[in-house]
């Protein structure tokens, strides 16, 4: 078997063995309901950690995204509720501020040489303290055409119910598998994961990659804070705080190498439906402190980080001994 | 398709084995906490546990860590292990239409705790709070009875500017002393709800107030600025409870401390105990269909030094406040 894979493998082994083990103890959970809601619940985490993932395969960090979701959430509430915008348009307008903010995100980490930490880290900032200024109350969205989508679901056998949002974060992971692995763009993300340098003397435009990979991340953020707000039904500046972190573990856990070059879409998403099984285990639980789920996050991140290193030195060994031969 | 059929016939079978088994047991009810910001919630959280173990009920209880989409989440996951009922302490007003529906699609009735939502009132079976003008107005009506007519300036410590407590607290105690030509409010400035503000404003009242001589009592819209008020007061110089009257809301431990050793006056319960209300409608409705009123007001007690603060003190202590 391709070495390359493992990570991937053990990551959808872990949580077929999670899952498996759940059901044994409460059967309920292996119920079109649950799966249905792990969609569903998982929606806006979902989308963001598509964005995330191409951030770290290419190296860097995106540390705004919780941010942008709270931003797009108010902005789109705000443009809807006092402004009386149509939802569509309030969509293109935040899309458009997300595109331009990635943008700029990305002009700044490769013209300035700034760290992403710290220009997504000022990013966070910006785009947390202009929700506040905004508005620091919840605003209510209520639009006929709004609650037509959010409501939007088809039945399934089992009580179940597949939603709209739910549907499209499924849609995003496709679209995000194929862009990363059968694109020009995904190759040149990896390439700059791997090594930089090495990928500008090969051709790789650097520059517009960097920008388009961040512009990538704020606009599947934004559309992530469009879920949210579907979602809550309202708009609220303080919504979504370190589901950056939520993103990055997920994408961690799902097998991509923080360090750049390597990892998988499809991975992202098992390593989200992870996060969202601990989360419904210690609901169905009902007795355990619900911060049991980041003690469990904590020990799943450091898991994947170790086994990583142990797969990588693994294949290390094993190239040079194919060298030899 | 056919594996499709199977897992969902599979899933099917195993939903109705789960509530077959719950309906055996007594009561499942689902709570989704805020959280635990402060130590009356905490408090809250604890009376709940202890009221349903107390009446045989299975709490699942779910700590949404401040977050709405974690009680969304809680919420789902209750419907879908089909509990008998659901509680939620909702930590913003807006957005909980559609999984309240869910709720009410699978016949699970919700109650509110302590705070209410922006929505059709069909969504919940009912609510259970306090009423914020009352707590004030109990206050205002203690000092009204206390002074009688003599003449008496009030400072006021206000809660968050803009707060529903507050503004709603404030109001009250307005109320109650409007009657009252011989009582006015002198100087009022927010504390902040906290100890170390509480303290921090009174010593500015304290100064402007020619050291406090002018001062006949203060008004504080929660026990946490009245516990540093006090520790103003007597950095001051003065006495706190005989030379300023010290009346204040929530009935948190430390007062009672206070009132036991004469430095506070009276306190006026919120009462942690927004469950037991709850479970006896959810109890009557189960039983006979008995549809309970859509708010359920809990009990502004007014404690003062005449009622046991020692006990009461107690008997507070181990809630987590």
């Amino acid at each position: 078997m391709n070495r390359s894979l493992r990570p991937l493998l053990a990551t959808v082994v872990i949580f077929l063995i999670a899952y498996a083990a759940a059901v044994f103890q409460f059967p309920g959970l292996l119920s079109t309901r649950v799966l249905g809601n792990f969609l569903t619940d998982n929606a806006f985490l979902g989308i963001a950690a598509v964005g995330m993932t191409f951030v770290i395969i290419s190296g860097g960090i995106d540390l705004s995204v919780g941010a942008v979701i709270g931003f797009t959430g108010v902005l789109v509430a705000v443009l809807i509720t006092w402004l009386g915008w149509h939802p569509l348009a309030a969509f293109a307008a935040a899309f458009v501020v997300a595109a331009a903010f990635g943008a700029a995100m990305g002009l700044v980490i490769h013209y300035l040489e700034v760290p992403p930490f710290i220009v997504t880290l000022a990013g966070m900032f910006l785009a947390r303290g202009g929700a506040s200024v905004i508005t620091q109350d919840s605003v209510p969205i209520d639009h006929p055409f709004y609650s037509a989508i959010s409501s939007l679901y088809w039945r399934l056998p089992g009580g179940g119910r597949l939603s709209f949002v739910g549907l499209l974060m499924v849609a995003v992971f496709v679209v995000g598998a194929i862009v990363a692995h059968r694109t020009k763009f995904g190759s040149y993300v990896y390439a700059l994961g791997g090594n930089a340098t090495s990928a500008s003397l090969m051709g790789v435009p650097v520059a517009r990659t960097t920008v388009q990979i961040y512009t990538l991340s704020s606009v599947l953020a934004c559309l992530a804070g469009i879920v949210f707000s579907l979602y809550t039904s309202a708009g609220y500046p303080l919504a979504a705080v370190g589901v950056e972190l939520d993103a990055i573990g997920a994408v961690v856990i799902g097998g991509t190498l923080l360090t750049g070059g390597y990892g998988f879409v499809f991975g992202t998403f098992v390593g989200v439906m992870l996060l969202g099984l601990v989360q419904t285990y210690i609901i169905f639980d009902g007795t355990l402190s619900s911060w049991w789920t980041k003690i469990v996050i904590g020990f799943l991140l450091f898991l994947f980080i170790v086994l990583q290193r142990l797969v990588f030195a693994a294949s290390a060994r094993g190239d040079r001994v194919a060298e030899k031969a | 398709m056919s594996i499709l059929k199977k897992l969902a016939l599979a899933a099917g079978l195993a939903t109705a084995l789960s509530s077959a088994a719950m309906a055996a047991d007594g009561m499942t009810v689902g709570f989704s906490q805020i959280g635990s910001e402060s130590g009356w919630r905490a408090a809250e959280t604890s009376v709940t546990k202890s009221q349903a173990e107390s009446r045989g009920i299975n709490l699942k209880f779910a700590d949404a860590q401040q977050k709405q989409e974690n009680q969304i989440k809680a919420i789902r996951g209750f419907i879908a292990q089909g509990v008998d009922a659901i509680l939620v302490a909702p930590v913003v007003a807006t957005g909980w239409e559609d999984v309240l529906n869910e709720a009410k699609e699978a016949n699970i009735p919700v109650v509110l705790l302590d705070r209410g939502i922006d929505g059709p009132e069909d969504l919940y079976l009912t609510s259970v709070a306090s009423d914020q003008v009352k707590e004030g107005r109990v206050a205002g009506q203690w000092l009204v009875d206390t002074v009688k007519d003599k003449d008496c300036k009030v400072v006021e410590l206000q809660g968050t500017v803009g707060s529903t407590p507050a503004i709603n607290r404030k109001k009250g105690f307005e109320e109650a002393i409007a009657g009252s030509k011989n009582i006015t409010i002198i100087r009022s400035q927010t504390g902040d709800f906290t100890r170390s503000k509480g303290k921090e404003v009174m010593e500015g009242f304290l100064k402007a107030e020619n050291g406090g001589k002018g001062i006949c009592a203060l008004y504080a819209h929660n026990d946490d600025m009245a516990v540093g008020a006090i520790q103003a007061i007597k950095d001051a110089g003065l006495k706190p409870g005989s030379d300023i009257l010290v009346v204040s809301i929530d009935g948190v431990p430390d007062i009672f401390t206070a009132i036991a050793a004469g430095e506070a006056n009276a306190t006026v319960e919120l009462t942690p105990n927004m469950a037991g209300p709850a479970f006896d409608a959810l109890a009557a409705y189960k039983k006979d269909g008995t549809v309970p009123p859509k708010f359920i007001i809990t009990e502004s007690k007014l404690y003062t030094a005449a009622d046991d603060p020692k006990g009461e003190y107690e008997r507070r202590k181990g809630l987590g406040y």
